[in-house]
């Protein structure tokens, strides 16, 4: 959680006028053959499946494995251990999956919207909308339950998602990336500000509003599994869907446009998919704000910077970082836990640097 | 060069010629020169208003004395233990952050860098919530700490991108990793305080004045005192580093050396004003900008800090005033003020035709 | 050695009065004669990184003189010159400049006796043309001495030769890419150095410009003796306006001499891997280069079409579009 006020743009995430880099990264990855990288990209998805499985074996309370097996397979409805893996950790698991997925995918497509390797899934203000409208609800509909939270997170998420885009919009050449930065940048001002404002108005207000703007898991059951999965599949379609047209938008709008591409719409489908994900996502699990800016650079230091490659190793490779954190909160901090939204940057950050450090990652 | 002045190799004579370069720049240092003067006239009007505004109102008339302690007692105490103080803190923290976005900006060659950049304001921010939550402390020992933090935290990140030389990108790139962490453990003692620990500590984070006492107002008015005669005579080295490396190398610019010195310059003053106020750091990105548009020259420091100054003054008046009796902390006022300041840039790229 | 633009000889060989001019004390300015400073590389080998862009390269900077280097793209033209002008280190090897390595020395000495022009340099946003000529002052001023009225006269004179008085108050963004060339060439002069060099100079300019600027450079060289080393991508220009040329490919050197010798037909195809002829430009009498190419558009007319044997019978000249009167012989 950052209590965004008035949050700048980063000088990296918005390029300077008239010297935008249109081009891709061009160094290329790790995997430089299309088997090399279908393997990897098996592989990964086996490290996700692993990963989840000891989401559910693993947690704030030592369960033995011969139990959790029982309780997938010989379910007995008053064991408590069973009701633990049933009804908590299976949930949990699935959702850390879906906005794993989400996160990484949506960074993907932003990063590739905004021609920007420093773009991320906030960079269209969603994040601060959602923030918004979850404080109102905490504040003026005395909302309390995280299933009540969703439908205002997501809410708010969008509508902002929207301004920003109408505003960077505005003018002769629609939503250029360096526009709808700055678009995005000044809509998050104006709404951390007045996030910020009510939580020093209220104190109660801020007493709910830090457990959920820290980013978690924690008590996240089926009935949130149900409420974001549909928003979840379809973006993830949509987003998937969309490499090529990142492919052709990273060399440029002129380019683009000579190889036929309809750079106007490919922007906004690209972006409506980043909002749906993200929406999503941060309804679901507040706004966890490192998964979407890194796992890319990653992604593409494995497989370069082809966007029907990285978006999905984007999105295996997030949920790796996102349970495998989830998992080592819940374990170091028994009986309590540690909020994943906190462990992720501890996890991940390290590793990040050490790639920052040995391969150039970003031409900026 | 005596050739060239004796031989000129125009058929002109260059005497009006170099009558009117000499005119040019005496027309551009005179724009300079007024700007600042007004700035400082707005700034001194703000300062006045500032002491004299508030619960207790000091009649204007009544302000520069009881700055000086002829007032009578109880103005003098307001103003002398109060008010001036913090509006003292905010002309220098104002300023601290005007000239570290004007020195960060023109590094970048970016209009749209500022100090957060090397996220030294989550070191600071970090170090500061821990004194806040979990050491309990209050007023000048927050801000060593958040002080601490963010030399500590530019410090990491320097030896953590540094390999065989460090560019610009791999800098940037740590330093969001390295932000990450420490929003992260910010985020932590957050959810692990007491609700009114963390109520202070968010009223920090957002950027305050509250309660700012000379406690404050002397490491940031010893900081710009070293600092600010120092980042002045780097002034011409910066003009020619905005040439880009090349043309300044061979301008004669110790290049490497110069930029170190802006960096560790900028840095440290973006770091005493945040230990001093909570990162406020808007005012960075606003500020040079702003001095540059009136002065209508690429590097303009003294405007910088005066327009930065006048910028936390004001928004501090408003905050404290406009919404009576709440005060909202200044961090809120420049966040306000700085979003529709980004929408005047997107308008105004767009008229350009240079925007994306 | 034949003066560029007349072809008759009016200075001395370029051998003379290098050797006998070369000053190794570390004074800040050129002699009160225009006395000349130096400059020569030996066993240089250049790098990026961990790509290595040239090796071996042992050039002498005649003073007084213009010395264009000329080569393919990619050859590491402007690698060399900036090497020359310590903005790159060599990987081995070392610049020499009046006799003393110009790593060793200070770089505001360095900077008052060669000056630069780097291939893109960077305007900063809303600077206006008579700020940044000014800042080429720079390695003369003080901190306690910023503007005399030599340094406005040296800059009067300067954006004088180059045309650009009149863009005085204009921002530099708000130019053509000519006339910000032209500003660029400005504040090299104003640095006022005895030695030069300038990294495609003539980059987007027209024609008339383009021969302007090299005009003004002779002109330089000519009145005052400054030493003047350029990249050039025309070999045309390079030949006519040049006392000595560079040529290089792949990063060697392949040849070091005055146009007469360099430019030839086997040299240049050598070089930039083109079939030429070579004649004397009727103009300057200096060598010009004229590339044979696969098409010659007059020559269709009259000439042959070099055709390939067609099954059919039908040459691609009577399929295509274009009548010819002639066809496949």
């Amino acid at each position: 959680m950052s209590v965004a006020v008035g949050k700048i743009p980063r000088l990296a995430t918005v390029p300077v006028e008239g010297a935008a880099r249109p081009g891709p990264l061009l160094r290329r990855g790790l995997l430089r053959r299309r088997s090399w990288r279908a393997v990897g990209l098996v592989a990964v998805a086996v490290v996700v499946a692993l990963v989840s499985l000891a989401s559910i074996a693993y947690g704030s309370k030592p369960i033995p494995f011969t139990t959790v097996i029982d309780a997938l397979f010989a379910f007995d409805p008053t064991l408590n251990d069973h009701l633990i893996i049933r009804s908590l950790r299976i949930p949990r698991t699935l959702v850390g999956l879906a906005v794993g997925v989400a996160l990484g995918l949506a960074g993907a497509v932003m990063q590739g919207v905004a021609r920007n390797p420093l773009a991320g899934p906030g960079i269209l203000g969603v994040n601060a909308g959602a923030s918004l409208f979850v404080v109102v609800a905490i504040y003026a509909f005395g909302i309390a339950s995280l299933s009540g939270y969703v439908w205002f997170a997501f809410a708010g998420a969008a509508l902002t998602a929207l301004v920003v885009y109408a505003l960077g919009s505005i003018g002769r050449e629609g939503a250029t990336p360096v526009k709808l930065a700055l678009a995005g940048a000044a809509v998050a001002a104006l709404l951390g500000s007045v996030t910020t404002a009510i939580l020093l108005i209220d104190v109660a207000t801020l007493d709910q509003y830090r457990f959920w703007a820290v980013g978690s898991l924690a008590g996240r059951d089926a009935d949130i599994v149900g409420q974001v999965t549909p928003f979840i599949a379809v973006g993830t379609v949509m987003a998937l869907a969309s490499g090529r047209l990142l492919n052709a938008l990273a060399l440029g709008d002129d380019v683009a446009r000579s190889l036929g591409q309809r750079v106007g719409r490919a922007r906004v489908f690209s972006a409506a998919s980043v909002v749906l994900l993200v929406g999503a996502a941060t309804a679901a699990a507040g706004p966890i704000g490192f998964v979407g800016l890194t796992v890319p650079h990653v992604a593409r230091a494995i497989c370069g910077p082809d966007y029907r490659w990285v978006l999905p190793y984007s999105a295996l490779l997030a949920p790796v970082l996102l349970l495998g954190s989830d998992i080592i909160g819940r374990v170091v901090a028994r009986p309590g836990e540690l909020q994943v939204g906190i462990v992720t940057a501890l996890v991940g950050s390290p590793f990040f640097v050490a790639l920052v450090r040995r391969r150039k990652l970003a031409e900026l | 060069m005596k050739a060239l002045l004796e031989r000129p190799l125009g058929t002109r004579d260059p005497g009006p010629a170099t009558a009117a370069v000499a005119r040019a720049r005496s027309a551009g240092r005179a724009r300079a020169t007024t700007v600042s003067a007004a700035l400082a006239v707005a700034g001194a009007v703000a300062f006045a208003v500032s002491v004299s505004a508030g619960d207790f109102p000091i009649p204007l008339v009544d302000v520069v004395p009881a700055i000086f302690g002829y007032g009578n007692a109880d103005s003098d105490f307001i103003v002398r233990t109060l008010r001036l103080p913090r509006a003292l803190t905010a002309v220098l923290v104002g300023a601290a952050f005007g000239l570290s976005g004007a020195i960060f900006q023109s590094l970048a060659r970016n209009p749209l860098a500022s100090p957060d950049i090397i996220g030294i304001t989550a070191g600071a921010s970090a170090a500061a919530v821990f004194m806040i939550v979990a050491v309990g402390a209050g007023g000048a020992t927050v801000a060593v700490g958040a002080f601490g933090g963010a030399l500590a935290t530019a410090v990491a990140i320097y030896l953590l991108a540094y390999r065989r030389g460090v560019s610009s990108h791999r800098l940037v790139l740590v330093g969001i990793g390295v932000g990450a962490v420490l929003a992260s453990v910010t985020s932590y003692l957050l959810t692990r305080a007491e609700v009114f620990d963390a109520q202070r500590a968010t009223v920090w984070l957002t950027g305050s004045l509250n309660g700012r006492g000379w406690e404050h107002v002397r490491p940031v008015g010893l900081a710009m005192m070293v600092l600010f005669p120092a980042v002045v005579a780097l002034a011409r080295p910066l003009r020619a580093l905005q040439l880009g490396d090349d043309a300044a190398k061979g301008l004669g610019v110790g290049v490497e050396r110069c930029r170190a010195a802006l960096v560790v310059a900028g840095v440290g003053l973006a770091a005493v004003a945040t230990a001093s106020a909570g990162p406020v750091a808007f005012v960075a990105f606003v500020a040079a900008p702003i001095a540059r548009r009136l002065v209508k020259a690429p590097l303009t420091l003294v405007p910088a800090a005066l327009s930065g100054a006048v910028l936390v003054l004001v928004a501090d008046l408003v905050g404290r005033r406009a919404f009576a009796p709440t005060e909202l902390p200044v961090g809120i006022i420049t966040g306000v003020i700085g979003a529709p300041y980004l929408l005047w840039l997107l308008a105004r790229s767009n008229r350009v035709g240079r925007g994306g | 050695m034949a003066d560029p633009r007349t072809g008759s000889s009016a200075r001395s060989p370029a051998g003379s009065s290098s050797g006998s001019s070369a000053e190794s004390s570390s004074g800040s300015s050129p002699g009160p004669n225009g006395g000349h400073h130096t400059l020569c590389a030996e066993g240089l080998t250049l790098a990026y990184d961990k790509v290595v862009v040239a090796t071996d390269l042992s050039v002498a900077i005649p003073a007084g003189q213009i010395t264009t280097i000329v080569g393919a793209n990619a050859c590491g033209k402007s690698t060399l010159l900036r090497a020359l002008a310590r903005l790159l280190r060599p990987r081995a090897g070392r610049v020499l400049i009046d006799g003393e390595s110009i790593h060793r020395l200070p770089t505001k000495v360095v900077a008052s006796r060669l000056g630069i022009l780097p291939q893109s340099p960077i305007a900063p946003e809303g600077i206006t043309v008579a700020d940044l000529v000014g800042r080429g002052r720079y390695p003369h001023q003080k901190w306690f001495r910023q503007w005399s009225s030599a340094d406005e006269a040296v800059i009067a004179a300067a954006k004088e030769v180059t045309g650009t008085l009149d863009l005085a108050t204009r921002p530099v963004d708000e130019l053509s890419g000519g006339q910000r060339q032209r500003v660029w060439i400005a504040m090299a002069l104003a640095q006022g150095t005895d030695l030069m060099l300038l990294d495609e100079p003539t980059t987007y300019l027209d024609l008339a410009h383009q021969v302007e600027v090299l005009d003004l450079l002779v002109d330089l060289n000519r009145r005052e003796e400054r030493t003047i080393v350029l990249v050039l991508h025309d070999l045309n220009h390079a030949a006519r306006y040049s006392h000595r040329l560079i040529a290089m490919s792949d990063g060697r050197l392949v040849a070091q001499g005055s146009p007469a010798q360099i430019v030839t037909e086997s040299l240049v195809e050598q070089v930039f891997g083109l079939e030429c002829r070579v004649i004397p430009d009727p103009v300057a009498a200096t060598p010009m280069v004229v590339p044979v190419g696969r098409h010659a558009l007059a020559a269709l007319e009259t000439q042959p079409y070099p055709c390939p044997p067609e099954p059919n019978g039908a040459s691609p000249v009577e399929r295509g579009a274009r009548p010819t009167s002639g066809g496949c012989a």
